[in-house]
């Protein structure tokens, strides 16, 4: 039995209504803890003034920088003495899911028995960063946790400017349109750097998120330093039995409206059946007996949207891999910045692809490490050097991809212009 | 006194994930060749070798008690088939591998109090940050605004009748963690910060500090002789860049940290390319415990889209298709001079054109 509840008439009234309530478990866990009731104090307290009251502060595990995000109340009373005494230190133990975020019960109840043991028994699945966050303990009883916690097989994540905990779609696992083996790859790059992850001594954080198709279910390129965002080079596969059953159900006015007009590069038409091109480039598929559609695959740009509405009918080809995107952000300091293409295409089917993928990423945090300044994003020093001086730091192949129009100002220093067109004529002609 | 003897952390980053996947979805892995949705809230993948599995996604609180975890434990182990799995936007999936036990598992979750839904043209959970509940630097809070638009929102969620998906986010600092979105809600500051004087230079690094602002208006400076920082207020843009690395520059405050929406975020690359969001809105009051100036745009938005918007437009692509001088009429929202970017790159955003819409 814990202590008395602190009257919470705000919190109260989110009890009502027909969505899972976050105050009705942590009433719940306030029955038997002390944690959770001065927890709930201080959030009514909040809720009441407007105002925040927790502040951070150094506490770690041994061995590791980072992954403990500190929290010490600042509602102190006249004496200085914190007025919610029980929850006046309330930590968060970042710790890294499995790829994809799949769990068996046995693994969760086993979380849930730690932390009730442990901390005040909220655990939300899953932060922003893509951690699991172990929410509320003191500092004497982090470190027990984390060693429980670690002895299951699971580490932490990161926090602060280190490499942080990545993300991956459920792609392969469960979805048609995954163009690699995104839990694969997921783990073979972020597990290169565990050392990065776990001690931060970068110049600020350094994250990458992979999603499994140019659907980016991940936010990568607007959210990831590096994003890995499956796609493929060959052509567009297509299944008639489907398409035919899309267009059964669907008919012409949905085919049009929403397939044929919505690409857009104008890569697809819908034409006479006996009127489709043949070619190396080209797919075609029949909707029926008189009409079929006709893919242009090299004016394809990948978008996704005809494969989204008629699934399986129409999908990726065999030639798959991904697109990598670099420097995506929000808006401090510069402006927004979507991650912008880096390498138009790499395969990651074999053992080889992904460790040159994880060579990559290697020299992406070491030119990072070397040329950001303090609190800068990768994002932001691309745009201080310039793309030019961190590809060729990164010794990466400049092409035309890279870009959505070549320079529109003549303002440029273009002295190696010859050199440039000798290599480029050079390695055609090998 | 001999030190306790510490234990080595195992550094062993992310374990394999393969144990934990339903096994149906093992044994496809990288094998699936279509899915269609039954009903709003189920998936139905079919992989090539003609294996089938049905997903049932159920909204969550995200901070859950570990009497809820169990519970949903409890439910996966009874009703599915002791695997589940987490969406990005914190909704759980529970996979099965036969039809017939889909719809006692969706009669359980309803009778506990999960809603099934999320899928496809619905709205589902919204992507959210820690705030009053546990960050450092909160303008805001984050669950209770969640609580609150998802109870308005609730049969949005358990419905497929948007014109494509709807993604939210709420963020309780202009940081935004809470990410790009169909539709975002994000504290706005209106003014500068507030500064405790006889903190500052025991608190805070001043370099940095300095370095840290975007607009070059914070300085150092000797204030009642102590040495501390201070900030051109005609200059300060109210970012609140300088709080984080110096909590005696306080930029929360009750009545004049605004929330505004933000619209049209899109990280997918179907149709266009992807895009940011734009501020729509803004001066609404954060006004605990339910938000209601809040809620009553996101939901004059959401509804106005909802009647306007052709199939699989987004957000984006609607306000691209009727233009932003009928968005804002539509909306009944005040485009004001505010709106009109004046940051970095802001050219990219002006007219360039006779493009108009009449």
């Amino acid at each position: 039995m814990a202590k008395q509840l602190h009257p919470t008439p705000m919190l109260d009234a989110l009890e009502s209504g027909p969505w899972p309530s976050f105050v009705t478990g942590l009433k719940r866990l306030a029955a038997d803890k002390d944690i959770a009731v001065d927890l709930l104090g201080q959030l009514e307290t909040s809720y009441m003034t407007r105002k925040g009251y927790w502040k951070g502060g150094t506490v770690g595990v041994f061995g590791y920088g980072g992954g403990v995000i500190p929290r010490f109340t600042e509602l102190k009373g006249a004496d200085e003495q914190p007025i919610f005494k029980d929850a006046a230190e309330f930590h968060t133990i970042r710790i890294m899911p499995p790829a994809g975020m799949h769990y068996d019960t046995d693994t969760l109840r086993k979380f849930a028995d730690i932390w009730e043991r442990h901390g005040s028994g909220l655990i939300a699945f899953h932060g922003q960063s893509g951690d699991i966050m172990f929410q509320g303990c003191t500092t004497e009883a982090v470190q027990p946790a984390w060693d429980e916690i670690n002895e299951m097989g699971f580490d932490m994540g990161g926090a602060g400017p280190a490499v942080r905990t990545a993300m991956s779609c459920v792609g392969a696992a469960r979805c048609e349109q995954s163009c690699y083996d995104e839990a694969k790859v997921h783990r073979a790059v972020t597990n290169a750097f565990t050392d990065d992850l776990h001690r931060p001594s970068l110049p600020y954080k350094f994250k990458f998120k992979f999603s499994g198709c140019p659907n980016d279910c991940m936010n990568s390129i607007q959210r990831a330093d590096m994003a890995v965002i499956g796609t493929w080079r060959d052509n567009i596969r297509t299944d008639e039995a489907l398409v035919r059953a899309y267009f059964a159900k669907h008919g012409m006015t949905d085919l049009v409206n929403d397939v044929v007009a919505r690409c857009p590069s104008k890569a697809i038409q819908v034409k006479e059946a006996d009127k489709v091109k043949t070619g190396a480039t080209i797919s075609s598929v029949k909707v029926n007996d008189t009409h079929a559609l006709e893919i242009e695959n090299r004016d394809c740009v990948r978008c996704m949207q005809c494969i989204n509405v008629i699934t399986g009918g129409l999908a990726p080809g065999k030639d798959k891999g991904a697109t990598i995107l670099v420097g995506g952000k929000r808006t401090l300091k510069i402006g927004d910045l979507m991650g912008t293409v880096v390498v138009p295409f790499i395969k990651l089917d074999t053992d080889e692809g992904v460790e040159s993928l994880v060579e990559l990423t290697q020299s992406m945090i070491d030119f990072f490490a070397e040329n950001a300044l303090e609190h800068e994003r990768t994002g932001e020093m691309i745009e201080r050097i310039g793309l030019v001086n961190y590809l060729e730091g990164l010794g990466l192949e400049i092409d035309p991809a890279m870009v959505s129009a070549p320079r529109t100002n003549p303002y440029v220093r273009m002295d190696g212009w010859d050199e440039e067109v000798a290599k480029i004529n050079a390695k055609k002609s090998a | 006194m001999a030190q306790p003897q510490m234990r080595k952390p195992i550094e062993s980053g992310i374990p394999e994930n393969t144990k934990f996947l339903h096994p149906l979805l093992a044994k496809n892995y990288g094998n699936w060749k279509y899915h269609d949705r039954p009903r709003p809230g189920v998936l139905h993948h079919v992989a090539h070798g003609g294996d089938e599995v049905w997903t049932v996604r159920a909204g969550t609180q995200r901070q859950m008690d570990v009497y809820t975890i169990r519970k949903l434990c409890d439910i996966a182990d009874q009703y599915a088939e002791g695997r589940v799995r987490f969406t990005i936007r914190s909704n759980i999936e529970f996979m099965v591998s036969t039809a017939a036990k889909v719809d006692p598992l969706i009669a359980k979750l309803e009778a506990e109090g999960f809603p099934v839904g999320g899928t496809g043209n619905s709205v589902t959970m919204i992507s959210h940050t820690q705030g009053w509940l546990h960050c450092d630097i909160p303008g805001t809070d984050a669950s209770g605004v969640v609580k609150s638009l998802m109870d308005e929102l609730y049969d949005e969620f358990r419905r497929e009748e948007m014109p494509n998906r709807v993604h939210l986010s709420t963020s309780c600092c202009e940081i935004n963690c809470g990410g790009q979105a169909d539709i975002a809600i994000i504290i706005q500051h209106t003014k500068p910060p507030k500064i405790n004087h006889d903190q500052v230079a025991n608190v805070c690094e001043r370099p940095s500090v300095v370095a840290r602002c975007p607009v070059a208006a914070i300085r150092p400076a000797l204030v009642n002789g102590k040495p501390s920082l201070e900030v051109d207020e005609a200059k300060c843009i109210c970012c609140g860049a300088c709080f984080p690395p110096c909590p005696p520059m306080q930029i929360n405050d009750p009545e004049n940290s605004k929330l505004a929406i933000w619209v049209g975020g899109k990280n997918s690359n179907a149709r266009g390319k992807p895009t940011f969001m734009k501020m729509v809105a803004a001066g609404l009051p954060n006004n605990p415990n339910r938000w209601p100036e809040v809620a009553a745009v996101v939901k004059k938005i959401l509804n106005v889209y909802k009647e306007d918007g052709r199939p699989w437009e987004r957000l984006s692509d609607w306000v691209e298709r009727i233009g932003w001088p009928r968005f804002f009429e539509k909306c009944d929202l005040p485009f004001t001079k505010y709106l009109i970017d004046d940051w970095r790159g802001a050219r990219v955003n002006l007219n360039a054109s006779t493009h108009i819409r009449f």
